[in-house]
């Protein structure tokens, strides 16, 4: 190389490195609420993660199509993780010195890191569905929140509904169950719950790990056709959930005898699998795919009507698309309930959104105000519930679309309850934290 | 000009076997360690520490440790994920057992059992060579992936399998802020980095290449490749181990062994290939370019305000560093070190070149 290029090359590398030095601070703090995106359109999870981001995305779009929250505008800014930890923690910090309301990172290990992260910063983090499940405990765990579920109350609705369907919970005796999961600590969550279980109900619970991204499943199944299980449970992402069917497909595992989490039930996870995945039933997380509810209906009209669409409009409606609006919705919503303490019209900091999300209280009226009748039950939280609601369906998969084919469950607390106190203490003492005060509670 | 050695004499041995022998170099070095201390903990914004310059720290080090075995000693080895995973590991058990274990101590300590699994994983390095090796050190990789996710001791009962650390204090200074962070990083790189650089110099570091360049030849004049070959698996795994510590408790704070699989190696591997091997100065500029650049490429879009789909920048980074991968490589096969020590050939001459 010349001296000359050798220069050149030298003087770009300098100039990129200032402005990576100056970036944040170009960027104006606009009277605007911003909300962070954390998304993964590129990779091995991109087609699960897509639908979700252009949900997430689309209501934060028909907020300010509706005039924003009590008048403020919306701002936010994607930034793609491909699903990876450290590209998450880099996001996470590209975005928090932008005046982050909240971050929801779509990944159990993001979550994991950034629990860490957020008390410091000031930054709550909603866990819409996944997550860390003990921190429901609000107590000990101040910035994090589960809203709506947790894996540990997925893998006990699955009990309830299969112990259903077997006549009761106590028939589930010797019965085999085996868990397919992803080998992250997303896949591992609902291991202590069932482990709890299976010994409460003495049935024998057999666990396979599949690891990243999940394309090889051949010996998982090999193993599922030798044990012969009374039911498999799919705790899979992305490319694994249609493997799994394809597999299930080759070593005629019954498809009716499959359970998914709520992450293993949406259209990308059987769309490729087609006639042979009828019959999968997956969790709901309260919502399925929507396509009639007024939600969708405004989103079509105000956000896609206008050309400002995000994505194909034919998936509008979709579950995983449902999945990142109601996520959004919750995001924006725990914005508003602080916006009644703070101050209404102003822009919300971090530490005032976190007392929003703590303070949840949607009731019916709310939801059905905001076009979510059906979609979702209410959801309302508190100091030492992160959680706000544990209710979940189940809806089976025809070929074409998805069917709710189970009523309402609620997972059971009186054994959950326990896991989590035990749980979050244990954290507390690994932290030297102290849970919080009834004071606390107030700020 | 800049170079200019006119009047630079040696006179004595010591003078010779200088680090720096010449005046402008101990100088830029001394600028550069005075601006990486002072000034840059001054002005640096939050994020270019968390997201830039700690990781960039911290996989210098892993960089660093690797182009002494690679690099010095010619032994590939796509296991540093496995020795960085271990370091990460060891420390925290360390960590969490042992009450008021001083975290310095503790991790060193993961250094040393680094080391150890280092050693253990170099002893086929005395049999096979190449990219046989390479093979064999793939399987220190899966091995730690499979016991770190299955023997449920090592995360101390972890449900989900992932660990976290909190409370990092040295003498009572609490490890907290992003300053106090880089700085805990950046003392790490500097004595370490001091250490390989006079462990390259000195005789252990001639056997070293002695091995790389033709082990026959070596064994002959009296070199015993065992001795040599362990000892840059056993010095190379330590350094890789506590960055791999650093990395877990400085860094992310909360790890699973995803943090630490087979593309972290790949990653490192780039680096020490694309830096130099067999150069000190190589595990920086290979850091830099591997750590720094997809980030102001990604970023690129957002600074000159063009509004672009989250998706296609982030596959425009990928096609752009590949390029510029393929770029430098074809330009420059020795690596970014042999681009610098040519801008300094250059610049001694300048500006009457021959």
């Amino acid at each position: 190389m010349k001296f000359k290029s050798l220069t050149m090359a030298a003087a770009i590398a300098a100039s990129g490195l200032a402005g990576l030095a100056t970036a944040p601070s170009a960027f104006a703090q606009a009277k605007e609420q911003f909300f962070p995106v954390l998304v993964y359109r590129t990779g091995a999870y991109a087609p699960n993660g897509i639908p979700f981001a252009n949900g997430y995305v689309d209501y934060l779009k028909l907020v300010n199509a509706q005039g924003g929250i009590n008048g403020v505008k919306v701002s936010f800014e994607e930034c793609e993780t491909g699903y990876a930890t450290d590209k998450g923690v880099e996001c996470y910090e590209r975005l928090k010195g932008k005046g982050a309301t909240v971050f929801q990172p779509l990944s159990t290990g993001i979550t994991f890191a950034l629990t860490e992260k957020a008390p410091g910063d000031k930054i709550p983090l909603i866990t819409a569905g996944y997550g860390r499940s003990e921190s429901t405990d609000g107590n000990v765990f101040k910035w994090n929140f589960p809203l709506t579920g947790t894996y540990w109350d997925a893998a006990d609705i699955l009990l309830q509904h299969v112990g259903k369907k077997e006549g009761s919970l106590d028939k589930l005796k010797g019965k085999k169950i085996t868990l397919v999961y992803h080998d992250s600590p997303y896949g591992k969550e609902p291991i202590p719950l069932l482990q709890e279980r299976s010994k409460m109900h003495g049935f024998d619970l057999q666990l396979i790990p599949v690891t990243h991204p999940g394309v090889e499943q051949k010996a998982a199944w090999l193993q599922i056709r030798q044990n012969r299980p009374d039911y498999v449970f799919l705790w899979g992402w992305g490319v694994m959930n249609s493997t799994a069917l394809k597999e299930a497909v080759a070593t005629g595992f019954p498809r009716d005898k499959m359970y998914g989490v709520w992450w293993a039930g949406a259209e990308p996870d059987v769309k490729d699998v087609g006639d042979g995945a009828k019959g999968y039933n997956a969790l709901a997380l309260q919502h399925g795919a929507e396509p009639n509810s007024k939600i969708v209906k405004d989103v079509l009209a105000q956000v896609h009507g206008k050309g400002q669409g995000t994505g194909p409009k034919d998936e509008v409606g979709q579950v995983l698309y449902m999945r990142g609006l109601s996520a959004a919705m919750l995001a924006v919503e725990g914005v508003r309930r602080a916006q009644e303490r703070y101050g209404k019209g102003k822009v919300m900091t971090g530490e005032q959104a976190r007392w929003g999300y703590e303070n949840l209280a949607l009731d019916q009226k709310k939801l059905d105000a905001l076009g979510f009748a059906g979609v979702m039950r209410p959801i309302s939280t508190s100091c030492a519930d992160h959680r706000g609601a544990t209710w979940a369906r189940v809806h089976t998969w025809d070929g074409a679309k998805w069917n709710f084919s189970s009523d309402w469950y609620q997972s059971d607390d009186s054994i959950i309850k326990p896991m989590i106190k035990a749980a979050a203490d244990k954290y507390a003492a690994e932290k030297k934290l102290t849970r919080r005060t009834p004071e606390d509670c107030q700020s | 000009m800049l170079y200019r050695e006119n009047g630079q004499f040696k006179t004595s041995y010591r003078a010779d076997q200088a680090v720096f022998p010449i005046a402008q170099d101990r100088l830029a070095i001394g600028l550069i360690l005075a601006f990486a201390i002072v000034v840059v903990p001054l002005v640096a914004p939050e994020y270019l520490f968390r997201a830039i310059l700690i990781p960039f720290l911290i996989l210098s080090l892993a960089a660093l440790g690797l182009n002494i075995l690679v690099g010095y000693c010619g032994q590939i080895s796509l296991g540093t994920g496995a020795f960085m995973a271990v370091g990460a590991y060891a420390a925290y058990n360390f960590q969490v057992r042992i009450e008021g274990m001083p975290l310095i101590v503790s991790l060193l300590m993961g250094g040393v059992c680094a080391t150890a699994v280092g050693v253990l994983f170099g002893i086929p390095s005395l049999r096979i060579k190449g990219l046989y090796l390479a093979v064999a050190t793939l399987a220190a990789q899966f091995f730690t992936d499979w016991a770190f996710l299955r023997i449920k001791w090592f995360t101390n009962d972890s449900s989900s399998g992932s660990v976290s650390v909190a409370d990092l204090k040295v003498l009572g200074l609490p490890i907290d802020t992003p300053v106090q962070k880089y700085l805990f990083c950046l003392s790490f790189l500097i004595v370490f980095g001091v250490l390989a650089k006079n462990l390259v110099r000195g005789h252990i570091g001639r056997e070293w290449m002695a091995i790389r360049d033709m082990d026959v030849a070596a064994a002959v004049i009296g070199i015993r490749p065992v001795y040599a070959k362990l000892t840059a698996f056993a010095v190379s795994s330590f350094i890789v181990g506590v960055a791999g510590a650093l990395w877990g408790f400085v860094h992310l704070g909360s790890w699973e062994p995803a943090a630490f699989n087979i593309d972290r190696s790949f990653q490192l591997l780039f680096m020490v290939i694309i830096g130099g091997l067999g150069s000190i100065m190589g595990s920086f500029f290979g850091a830099a370019f591997i750590v720094v650049l997809p980030i102001v490429l990604d970023n690129m879009p957002y600074w000159f305000g063009i509004p672009i789909d989250t998706a296609l920048a982030s596959h425009l980074t990928f096609m752009i560093f590949g390029a510029l991968i393929v770029f430098f490589l074809i330009v420059e096969p020795h690596g970014l070190a042999r681009l610098w020590s040519i801008g300094k050939e250059k610049l001694r001459l300048w500006p009457f070149p021959h």
